[in-house]
């Protein structure tokens, strides 16, 4: 997934590859104009990745976005190795290669004059996984919304909870939800954003909690793997199985709203909020 | 998931020394493990259980109700596996469903209301995946008990009594103690599930569940779990009437400590523990 890197290494990599290849209607756009769209093809509304920084471009207004708990980043707590490698090694050159210490990027700012506090995962991070550092700055910034009276937002990418740290990326899943369970008590919004893909320990925890819980279209939203489903049940499932839209169906989230809309859509959602 | 586990481990008498943790997975697995309804009916008197979520069903893979405990009421509430083939059927292999854990959280509530402790037991190689689960929304469920839990106003006590597979077990696990036995396993992933991702081969899962630290040793190192309640001999199996007897202490000194807890208290000190959980570095 090269076409939405920007470190500079990639940059200079990117600017020969003058085409995108759309993942789902495999139509060939041309890069400019996939940029110029936010990683959305043209063709088919296919929402590509996108990282947390053109996120930030995308939702704050300019220049109010200010960056809170950038201090933490992983360890190796259990001195993970499998056959490719140590835990400590994958994370460092994720930094790396991401500029960024963890799977979220935390901060507060204004969208369209309305001041939030927001996490914003980033699926280039070890697949946005959730590992105690990613756990503890949802939470803090959590904790700032609570200390603040601020509306919360997180968005989510991330297919789930981090293997490398055990039990204690398990534990991130009830600690989150803790920082969300103060929120509910002290009547501050917190808003969900579910974007491509929220699975697994994330979607169990605080993907699922908010009080309102909006989707990009075509995202993957679901507890259990697709493979893993079709093993217990025998059979294919439904083409649309744990879509966006299978999830707006079935009850569980609110709208589903395109990426160029979503700024709008949240400060709108967040003007009916007086208390 | 699912998975047979190899029993060669168990099939000698003699107890071993220096279990590996991939021996402690086999003996959390064993066919003769005591489970929830064998403890039950060691230490449980008058089990009034209550059933279904209000929404759904009555999933027979999570059960509760009201029940004394060595002269204490609690709300007991557990992952319901079973023993023989149609048992496990039944229970669907103690893998619940969303119907489980929302009735697991209407028990709960029923608890704070009449203000009696809850007592949870973890038994399950995880939430149940399937198609109706997903449907239901089994995100969506685990989810909500994991907040709700967070502010539940009375005294919660966990005992991971076999497998704690992932989010599934962690359904019922917000508690203010966690206890576990000797050889019960808690992971975020089945060390098959482990290899066959990070190894790209199940065979793997030996290594997968060391490096997973799953045991109840490892995780008390990291400061997941509170208590270890050791096991006698080769396994709880060998004797349960005996490791009954040594949750029931547990879970009443535990109780009784917490009862001295105002709410508030109680609260905070569950959001703190929680709060404390994970490792990670903090930069300049």
């Amino acid at each position: 997934m090269a076409w939405y890197t920007n470190t500079t290494a990639e940059k200079k990599k990117s600017k020969k590859q003058l085409w995108v290849k759309c993942k789902k209607c495999h139509s060939h756009v041309y890069t400019e104009e996939w940029k110029e769209n936010l990683n959305v093809c043209p063709i088919c509304n296919y929402h590509g990745a996108i990282s947390s920084h053109e996120r930030i471009k995308l939702l704050f207004d300019k220049g109010s976005f200010e960056e809170l708990f950038d201090h933490i980043s992983p360890k190796d707590s259990l001195q993970f190795n499998d056959l490719k490698g140590s835990y400590k090694d994958k994370y460092e050159a994720n930094i790396k290669k991401t500029g960024i210490n963890e799977a979220v990027v935390t901060g507060k700012g204004k969208m369209n004059g309305t001041p939030v506090v927001m996490a914003i995962m980033d699926f280039r991070f070890l697949g946005g996984s959730l590992g105690s550092g990613t756990g503890e700055k949802i939470l803090q910034a959590a904790n700032y919304a609570f200390d603040h009276n601020l509306p919360y937002i997180v968005i989510s990418a991330s297919g789930g909870a981090r293997m490398q740290e055990g039990a204690l990326s398990l534990m991130q899943m009830a600690k989150t939800c803790a920082g969300v369970a103060r929120l509910n008590k002290k009547n501050i919004p917190y808003i969900s954003v579910l974007t491509n893909p929220t699975t697994g320990g994330v979607s169990a925890s605080y993907a699922m909690m908010g009080d309102i819980n909006v989707s990009e279209p075509g995202a993957l939203i679901g507890f259990a793997g697709r493979r893993v489903i079709e093993q217990t049940i025998g059979e294919k499932l439904p083409d649309d199985f744990q879509t966006a839209e299978y999830l707006l169906d079935h009850g569980f989230v609110d709208s589903i709203v395109n990426r160029k809309d979503l700024k709008d859509y949240l400060s709108n959602v967040l003007s009916y909020y007086n208390r | 998931m699912g998975q047979k586990s190899d029993h060669a481990v168990m099939d000698k008498p003699k107890v071993k020394k220096n279990l590996t943790p991939w021996d402690i997975v086999q003996i959390s697995r064993h066919p003769k493990r005591p489970i929830l309804q064998d403890y039950l009916s060691f230490m449980a008197k008058n089990f009034i259980e209550l059933h279904g979520d209000r929404y759904f069903s009555d999933d027979k893979a999570m059960i509760g109700g009201f029940t004394e405990i060595g002269g204490q009421k609690v709300m007991l509430i557990g992952h319901n596996k079973g023993k023989k083939t149609h048992e496990n059927i039944e229970r669907n292999f103690g893998m619940a469903k969303p119907d489980g854990y929302r009735k697991a959280l209407r028990l709960m509530k029923l608890a704070q209301r009449f203000n009696v402790p809850i007592v949870t037991f973890i038994d399950t190689p995880g939430a149940f995946p399937g198609l109706e689960a997903e449907e239901r929304g089994q995100a969506e469920a685990i989810a909500k008990n994991l907040t709700e839990m967070a502010s539940l106003e009375v005294p919660v006590v966990c005992v991971v009594i076999g497998e704690g597979g992932s989010g599934g077990a962690l359904g019922i696990g917000v508690g203010d103690r966690i206890l576990m036995l000797s050889n019960a396993i808690y992971s975020v992933i089945s060390p098959e599930g482990c290899a066959s991702i990070l190894w790209r081969d199940a065979k793997y899962a030996p290594d997968a569940a060391e490096a997973l630290n799953l045991t109840a040793k490892a995780l008390h190192n990291h400061g997941i779990i509170d208590e270890i309640i050791e096991e006698p001999g080769e396994g709880a199996h060998t004797d349960a009437k005996k490791v009954a007897d040594l949750i029931e202490k547990a879970i009443l000194k535990n109780i009784k400590a917490l009862q001295k807890l105002s709410v508030d208290e109680l609260l905070q000190k569950r959001f703190e523990k929680f709060s404390a959980m994970g490792k990670f570095t903090v930069n300049k």
